[in-house]
């Protein structure tokens, strides 16, 4: 029981690190342009579909990986600078149907060039074992590579944490995310600015695709599914805060991940076997909603509202 | 954008649409392309669904990102009571339409709360936490979805036919035209045109602005599970795709082709949209790129077109 606890855990931090990675870009399209973004899902999607390609072609998944995320940056300038800088200045509703229709060519284009079955990208050999622990003096084995997604994420999570909250760009970015006009009247030039930002999350984007490709299948519309919880991350976490999207990822990441190992056990444990068996899941996939619906109905702003 | 007025030409051309519509399965079966009914028939059911979200959007200024949820709950209660027995529409759709208008209460009660970008995002979540929840459950079909085991009857008579759920599905759209024809000239509707325009000010006259939009977000709701129920009957299949975001986005993308808040945009947008769908994929195998691209051009070049009423108050 504790390995099977100690276990998710680890998998539930591993998910809300690279979620982490998706809701930090997000959350500051969000916050300092006012502009929702459906396609970020799509540019995860591009990003690992590029390291699953580069992977193959030279046959190392570090060059892989550094490629794909170049050019899922390369992407997202391109779409910042053709596209979205004219979306900025326009409703919600614009934004809603133009990012909605970039889904629609991403998912095809991709099915066009990679075909519609799934990629499998095998993470690097020398990962691709279990370790060992000594925990308590029982044995304890986790996968390399799950490790290896923590290191990453944390390294990158306290990276962005010094750029954002220590730097002067990072000041930029906050205090345009606190209150836009006055920011650029101030002189800073919010403009080039947000193209930076939009940049760097679409690399953070193909980040977390190339590193979660190996443990998830790399397929079209994968980029949907964890759209909507980079969604629940942000709306937890309160639009336009980095630190909030932290809390929410790590939050939103282990109560998934707890919740679907754990909760059908608990169930059982209280429940009638057969009522269990049909609340279990349903409940546990559920759970991170209900969880958002109680934090929003007490605070509708999110925890860590960058507007005050 | 104004209180919404009923054009001078509405009513004849209204009637001479319905009149079209009624001859269009003769018409069909005497140049021997029955097939078509059927598309006729879909075409109406999603010609309500996006009506229904009109009601929340345009006239109510609501960005509701989760109204496939209300569709798809529609069409499972439809399966559901089936299973249980009970094939008689008359029962069955006023049913589907209660689950999904207490539902969207539910849903309205906690999203209205929230403004701009965070309601249109906690909708969609909504909507998202419905399709896992009935994924997850086995017993109403999971991943698979629940078929319908025949069509049902209404007051006794067997939808079986093609005709028959053709013009059940035309009675439900006019029907809902007329109420939400009248409700928009009613106090209702002005208040909530007039909420939509300016929030603040309406709730400083001491008008209950929360109920107001409560009550539109909850009727949508319900009218959209009618669709649902009507949708299960038409495909013989309450499916999860029905609950999916993208479908909400669908409908969505009728409303704002078709017009934002004219009582006609919901009915012109599904018919533009299933149009377009089905002349595109008989044309190129990849024509979601097509159709994605023609969007993007009607957002881009054509913004006058859509949602100038949003302009103001959201940036």
């Amino acid at each position: 029981m504790t390995q099977l606890i100690l276990e998710q855990a680890l998998n539930g931090l591993q998910f809300g690190l690279m979620l982490f990675l998706l809701a930090a870009g997000l959350t500051l399209v969000f916050g300092i342009m006012d502009c929702i973004n459906l396609a970020h899902g799509s540019l995860y999607m591009v990003g690992a579909y590029f390291v699953a390609a580069a992977t193959q072609a030279a046959d190392s998944f570090w060059i892989g990986l550094a490629v794909g995320v170049a050019g899922a940056a390369l992407v997202g300038l391109l779409l910042e600078v053709s596209l979205f800088r004219r979306l900025y200045r326009r409703d919600h509703l614009s934004q809603v149907l133009a990012t909605f229709a970039l889904i629609l060519i991403a998912n095809e284009a991709v099915r066009a060039i990679w075909g519609p079955a799934a990629i499998m990208l095998n993470p690097p050999e020398a990962l691709a074992g279990p370790v060992e622990f000594s925990l308590l003096g029982d044995a304890f084995f986790y996968p390399a590579y799950r490790l290896v997604i923590i290191a990453v994420g944390l390294t990158v999570a306290a990276l962005l944490y010094l750029l954002v909250a220590k730097s002067r760009v990072g000041m930029w970015v906050r205090a345009g995310a606190a209150n836009r006009e006055m920011t650029e009247a101030l002189g800073v030039n919010v403009r080039a600015l947000f193209t930076a930002v939009f940049v760097f999350g679409a690399a953070l984007c193909a980040l977390a695709g190339g590193l979660l490709g190996p443990l998830l299948a790399v397929q079209v519309g994968m980029g949907e599914s964890v759209l909507i919880l980079a969604f629940v991350v942000i709306i937890i976490g309160g639009i336009g805060s980095i630190r909030g999207a932290l809390v929410g990822s790590l939050v939103v990441g282990t109560v998934d991940t707890l919740g679907r190992a754990l909760l059908p056990t608990l169930l059982r444990a209280t429940l009638p076997a057969d009522a269990a068996a049909t609340l279990g899941p349903a409940l546990a996939s559920i759970l991170i909603y209900l969880l958002m619906a109680g934090i929003l109905f007490f605070k509708p702003q999110g925890l860590f509202p960058a507007r005050a | 954008m104004a209180f919404y007025r009923p054009p001078a030409w509405q009513k004849p051309v209204a009637l001479a649409a319905l009149a079209a519509a009624c001859a269009l399965p003769f018409v069909l079966e005497a140049i021997d392309q029955a097939f078509y009914i059927g598309f006729a028939t879909r075409l109406l059911i999603f010609a309500l669904a996006a009506t229904s979200l009109n009601l929340v959007l345009g006239f109510g200024g609501m960005v509701s990102l989760g109204h496939a949820a209300f569709f798809g709950i529609g069409a499972y209660v439809a399966a559901i009571c089936q299973q249980a027995g009970i094939n008689e529409a008359l029962l069955v759709f006023p049913a589907a339409m209660a689950v999904a208008g207490l539902f969207a209460l539910a849903v309205g009660a906690v999203s209205l709360r929230t403004r701009g970008v965070y309601f249109i995002m906690i909708t969609l979540a909504f909507a998202q936490m419905v399709y896992y929840l009935f994924i997850s459950a086995r017993a109403w079909g999971g991943d698979d979805g629940l078929p319908l085991a025949g069509r049902m009857t209404l007051a006794g008579f067997s939808l079986a036919g093609d005709n028959s759920l053709f013009f059940a599905s035309l009675a439900a759209l006019t029907a809902t035209m007329l109420l939400f024809g009248r409700l928009a000239q009613a106090r209702f509707g002005r208040t909530l045109q007039a909420i939509r325009e300016n929030e603040t000010r309406m709730e400083a006259l001491g008008y209950p602005v929360f109920r107001y939009r409560l009550a539109a977000f909850a009727l949508g709701g319900a009218v959209a599970g009618l669709a649902g129920a009507l949708l299960a009957n038409l495909t013989g299949l309450a499916s999860p795709n029905l609950l999916q975001w993208m479908q909400s986005g669908t409908l969505l993308v009728m409303v704002i082709i078709g017009g934002v808040g004219s009582l006609w945009g919901g009915v012109v947008g599904a018919a533009l949209l299933l149009g377009l769908e089905e002349v595109l994929a008989g044309l190129t195998e990849h024509w979601h790129i097509v159709l994605g691209l023609l969007l993007l051009g009607v957002v881009l070049f054509a913004p006058r077109g859509i949602a100038t009423l949003f302009g103001r108050r959201d940036g």
